[in-house]
């Protein structure tokens, strides 16, 4: 459909008002808001993401495309409620405690959204038991840390030896990602799984959760 | 003290300090939770600090205020006390190196992201910096260093708020530059080219990059540097990116080494060589070794 095509143009090139018009005319012309969300917001969204892992374009490009699909978003998520479309799922996002860096985990907190996941961004420098407590408040499947600093990736550590603790790691997966993190050190603390950048944090979670 | 840009334009290499994070993490500082807190609590480590690297043979040392702007602050509560955190890390400094050797009053991004991509008005972001220069002219440093910039509109604001409150004090302005598969950027997609132009046109007396990969990049942005620009280069490379072992982080470049491919900045035309993240008094004293084996050009 070419207003979806268009949702999805306007999206990439960043365009808040064009996105949130084109939006409010699909809506009208009822189209209904899953296929919106799927053709329009999270399709745009994909290319954006594909492009700014392949050095196509940069984050603030990213940043622009993230707030056209917040406008489209805001719009749709009341009927999306209403007609009680499920998220694909549900992942508790932070920085760990003592890292006050928050580009990164903003960035897979975008692309997240983008891929239809509901986010509950708990923000930077966040205790352990908070990560904890709000995935079993929120019934989150995921936990995605993010760490800038060498030297506050080790409280990864603790997020998920107390999943580990609190025997819920039937429940909810882990997932840890940022500068300084490896994939070795993601097995070294037992965490479920480590992404390189957004992009791979969709991927590697929906693998998570049985999705792909 | 002789003029520092008159040096530098005659051709002397001058030689800054090293990391500053990294050693007072090493002191048992928490940096995490505002690395400026230090200098109201506990100034003597920085004196202790500066004392390091005037020994190792550092012509430039900078004060411990990369964060010390009020919007920076603020995120700690702090900004109220801006003027008195600049005041004690410029007087630590001081206190040490009297007027031997320059002190270089360090300026950091606000850690907001600029409208149109973020949400905060780049003219509060200007006033933020204009705060902190006037606290480094009240506190008398030789030099402005304005540092690890990603967003071009950012680093443009603090250079012109440097100048407009100190129109008679040199500033050198750096960004940090990540090898991409397209080449050299920042974070916010500036490449040297723009980075040079802009800093220039804004008014940076000395241009160039800090933090990054490790100093062999450097000497390729470097080059870069010295292609689109004529004016002078600054360039203060991380000892490499920090490695994890046993919990720690590890900078792995060795004082030998970074001393050795600093040769390649020289030939490439920088004037001011020093370290970033991870860089020690002996990392500065191998390359002010390294220096005077190279008496300028």
């Amino acid at each position: 459909m070419d207003l979806l095509k268009d949702i999805s143009n306007n999206l990439q090139r960043g365009d808040d008002e064009k996105v949130a018009a084109l939006t409010g005319q699909a809506i009208a012309a009822k189209v209904p808001p899953k296929q919106i969300l799927d053709d329009g917001l999270i399709a745009g969204m994909t290319v954006v993401g594909m492009k700014f892992k392949a050095h196509d374009i940069f984050l603030p490009d990213v940043l622009l495309a993230a707030k056209a699909m917040y406008a489209g978003l805001n719009l749709l998520k009341p009927l999306l409620v209403k007609e009680d479309i499920p998220a694909v799922g549900k992942v508790v996002l932070g920085s760990v405690e003592g890292d006050l860096h928050d580009i990164g985990k903003n960035l897979v907190g975008i692309m997240l959204k983008g891929a239809g996941f509901e986010i509950i961004d708990l923000g930077n420098d966040v205790p352990p038991e908070r990560f904890v407590d709000a995935a079993v408040k929120e019934n989150a499947s995921v936990i995605g840390m993010s760490a800038l600093l060498t030297t506050t990736m080790s409280n990864m550590k603790k997020v998920v030896d107390m999943v580990n603790e609190r025997g819920l790691t039937d429940k909810i997966k882990t997932i840890v990602g940022g500068a300084p993190v490896t994939s070795e050190y993601a097995g070294e603390i037992g965490a479920d799984a480590y992404a390189f950048d957004g992009i791979s944090a969709v991927d590697r979670i929906k693998q998570l959760l049985g999705l792909s | 003290m002789k003029d520092f840009l008159e040096r530098i334009k005659a051709g002397e290499i001058l030689v800054a300090d090293g990391a500053m994070g990294t050693m007072l993490y090493e002191r048992g500082i928490n940096i995490h939770q505002c690395p400026e807190r230090v200098n109201l609590s506990g100034p003597e480590i920085l004196e202790e600090i500066a004392r390091l690297y005037f020994e190792a043979g550092a012509d430039i040392i900078q004060t411990n205020t990369f964060g010390a702007s009020p919007l920076k602050l603020a995120k700690y509560s702090y900004d109220d006390r801006t003027e008195e955190i600049v005041r004690n890390a410029v007087r630590a400094v001081r206190n040490v190196v009297g007027e031997n050797i320059y002190v270089s009053g360090s300026c950091g991004p606000c850690g907001r992201i600029l409208k149109p991509y973020g949400d905060t008005e780049p003219d509060e972001v200007y006033e933020s910096f204009v705060r902190q220069m006037k606290a480094f002219a009240e506190a008398a440093v030789d030099i402005v260093c304005i540092e690890t910039m990603t967003d071009i509109g950012e680093a443009t604001l603090a250079v012109k708020a440097a100048k407009t409150v100190l129109p008679s004090t040199p500033v050198m302005a750096t960004m940090t530059f990540d090898a991409t598969p397209r080449g050299l950027y920042t974070i916010m997609g500036v490449d040297v080219k723009t980075a040079a132009a802009r800093l220039e046109q804004a008014g940076a007396d000395v241009v160039g990059s800090n933090c990054g990969n490790g100093i062999e990049k450097m000497v390729e942005i470097a080059q870069g540097f010295r292609l689109c620009s004529n004016l002078p280069i600054i360039i203060q490379s991380n000892a490499g990116l920090p490695v994890m072992a046993k919990g720690r982080a590890v900078y792995r470049e060795t004082p030998e080494f970074m001393a050795e491919k600093a040769k390649g900045l020289i030939s490439s035309g920088v004037s001011v060589i020093g370290g970033c993240c991870g860089t020690t008094p002996a990392h500065i004293a191998a390359i002010r070794e390294v220096v005077d084996f190279h008496p300028g050009r």
